[in-house]
């Protein structure tokens, strides 16, 4: 894996929510996503997991340029792109692409399916014909009917219309797709079938993944490598086997632990988190996690940790497992 | 149903035609386009009744004419035969269509003439004025919406400033203000006595009202998925507008028609009413409520049948109005099938 190249890298990315009208700004400060450094290497699937509020969502939306960081490089194929102008990010958008969680939200309810997956092509000044022949082969490769082409969106269930957002994403043959808790508001009966289509799709086209999702049972099915964002913060970044298999910041161990396992009776220890997730807001000092953390010490509370390299996985934890 | 909604999914339709499908079949779209199209049609038709029908001018003092009733000629403004016996009183209705049908006014002209003329100053300013509203709401609100921060801010404190004052009476010191002098908005002049005064006046004052709630929804549109999407294929700004808001805009836009042009119906005949919208000659169901206003205790007609117009129009439209929400909106059309 070390040996495939680098498409995407992360460094010192951050984003800062400023609370306030214009007249208190200043004053309070989220900080939503706080010091990533990532690299995403070709056609592997990166899963991105944490609790809701982590900063998940944001980091997916950063790296696609639909959020604005507050601070730190994102370098996309060699370019920064947060140094492009607005028309070279235009043009840019080609090479990377995003599916959103709702599925329902995702499709203009105004316009027939086909001209849905058109769209991207008609943007980049592609002919009527041309664009007419891929969105139709994409709803095929996507499992869909030729007839969805003159279709509406409200004549879809949940599942079709995230096929038809990912025939829209694949539309314009990008590179990297990041994919924002794709399933999460699908039947879970259908939600593996949407799985392996992703599965299926990345091997056709050669596809990158970032996919962001809570569902660890999910992430472990598509993911080559995982990271684990607790409060904005990476705290853990390792192969998909290894994450499940010994987890070494605590946080990820209590993560797993709450993951319930079918059969063989689940003889695991059970670690229950204590407390809330900190407002995030008011931080707390040192590691993010001390307050909650099981295995809480004085260096903890006043020392961050920063984010090491330990064996085949990166780990921000004063005192790691194994 | 359910055999029906199989045999219509085959073909798609989109949320457009299914609302125009349902709205064919609503019996208040079917009653209130029956009530305003004979009242459109028959306004349109005062020329032809005023020359081939009543045979008088509706826009001059016949204070002279004569009329015959059973063979018999009789002054169409008889002296008054009560009270102290002074002034005249005008004919009272005829139900003769050649002359006279809803009797004369206080200056001996054919109400019913007059009805039709004054009809179709109402529809036209209030129809015109009712658009400029809407289109120039879609304008602010989609601009203060789209583009946030300070333009929203300078766009919306605007609004509200229209929107402090009680529509009427902004309505009524813009009309008093200008009445005598016009308008001039660089080199278009808007006289004191043309139909564009009220036109614009009637436009403004009801901004606010439809631009705040559009405004609304584009800010909470561009946060949806699908505009998102949008961005993230590289779409330019005018993409996104037309494309992909002001088709989801327009639902509430459609809702927002019938309702405005209603009110600003209203508005006008208020206004002409107060005698500061449409300027005599010139009739409108609110200057004839006003002639019929000195009538009142003599020949109530002629104020009672230009008001009674009013309440069927407005009634009509905001009948259909209430039809076209129902058939756009999905939740009650769920109910519905």
């Amino acid at each position: 894996m070390t040996s495939r190249e680098v498409i995407l890298s992360v460094s010192s990315l951050s984003k800062n929510y400023e609370l306030g009208s214009a007249f208190s700004r200043g004053k309070d400060v989220v900080h939503a996503v706080e010091d990533i450094n990532l690299e995403i290497l070709e056609g592997e699937t990166l899963g991105i997991v944490g609790e809701s509020g982590c900063g998940k969502s944001t980091l997916g939306r950063m790296i696609v340029r639909l959020e604005e960081p507050t601070t730190g490089e994102i370098i996309f194929e060699g370019d920064d792109l947060s140094k492009l102008s607005t028309k070279e990010l235009r043009e840019r958008r080609k090479r990377f692409q995003m599916i959103f969680q709702d599925p329902y939200a995702s499709l203009n309810p105004r316009r027939q399916i086909g001209k849905i997956v058109e769209e991207p092509l008609r943007i980049h000044g592609m002919g009527k014909d041309e664009r007419e022949k891929i969105a139709k082969d994409l709803l095929r490769r996507v499992g869909l009917d030729l007839d969805a082409y003159e279709k509406y969106p409200h004549e879809f269930s949940g599942g079709q219309r995230q096929r038809v957002v990912i025939a829209r994403a694949l539309a314009l043959n990008p590179r990297l797709v990041v994919a924002d808790e794709p399933v999460s508001a699908l039947d879970v009966s259908i939600q593996a079938q949407v799985l392996n289509l992703f599965k299926d799709l990345q091997k056709e086209f050669n596809l990158t993944y970032v996919f962001i999702a809570h569902d660890l049972g999910v992430v472990r099915h598509v993911s080559d490598r995982i990271a684990v964002m607790y409060l904005g913060k990476l705290v853990e970044l390792a192969p998909a086997d290894a994450l499940y298999d010994s987890p070494a910041h605590p946080y990820t161990k209590a993560l797993l632990s709450a993951n319930p396992r079918m059969g063989e009776g689940d003889t695991r220890e059970r670690i229950i988190l204590k407390g809330d997730i900190p407002n995030p807001i008011n931080r707390p000092d040192g590691c993010v996690f001390n307050p909650r953390c099981p295995k809480v010490q004085e260096k903890c509370k006043t020392e961050s940790p920063a984010l090491l390299q330990v064996g085949n996985r990166q780990v921000a934890c004063h005192f790691p497992e194994n | 149903m359910g055999l029906k909604d199989s045999s219509e999914a085959i073909f798609s339709e989109s949320p457009g035609k299914i609302a125009l499908r349902i709205l064919a079949k609503d019996k208040r779209s079917i009653i209130s386009l029956s009530i305003l199209g004979v009242i459109i049609f028959l306004s349109f038709m005062a020329p032809v009744f005023s020359h081939y029908v009543a045979n008088t001018n509706p826009f001059e003092s016949s204070l002279n004419a004569t009329i015959i009733i059973h063979g018999a000629e009789k002054p169409v403004l008889e002296a008054s035969t009560t009270g102290l016996g002074l002034g005249v009183t005008p004919i009272g209705p005829t139900w003769n269509i050649r002359s006279y049908f809803l009797g004369a006014d206080g200056q001996g002209r054919d109400v019913m003439a007059r009805l039709l003329y004054g009809g179709r100053s109402t529809l036209i300013i209030g129809t015109t004025a009712g658009l400029l509203c809407i289109f120039f709401s879609l304008l602010i609100g989609i601009i203060a919406g789209y583009r946030r921060g300070w333009i929203d801010a300078v766009l919306s404190r605007i609004l509200d400033i229209i929107w402090a004052f009680p529509v009427y009476l902004l309505a009524i010191s813009l009309s008093v203000v200008l009445l005598t002098s016009g308008l001039s908005i660089g080199f278009i002049h808007l006289g004191p006595g043309s139909f564009a005064l009220p036109i614009v006046i009637i436009g403004v004052v009801y901004i606010p009202y439809v631009a705040r709630p559009i405004r609304a929804q584009v800010l909470a549109l561009r946060e949806r998925e699908f505009v998102r999407a949008a961005v993230g294929t590289g779409a330019k700004h005018s993409t996104i507008i037309f494309r992909e808001i002001l088709p989801n805009v327009m639902p509430s836009v459609i809702v927002f028609i019938p309702i405005i042009v209603s009110l600003s119906m209203l508005t006008e005949s208020a206004l002409s009413f107060l005698s500061i919208g449409v300027q005599p000659p010139a009739a409108s169901w609110g200057t004839i409520i006003n002639d019929g206003l000195a009538l009142l205790y003599t020949r109530p007609i002629v104020g009672l049948a230009p008001g009674l117009m009013i309440v069927f129009t407005a009634a009509a439209l905001n009948l259909y109005g209430d039809a076209v929400r129902d058939a756009l909106d999905p939740k009650t059309r769920a109910r519905g099938d």
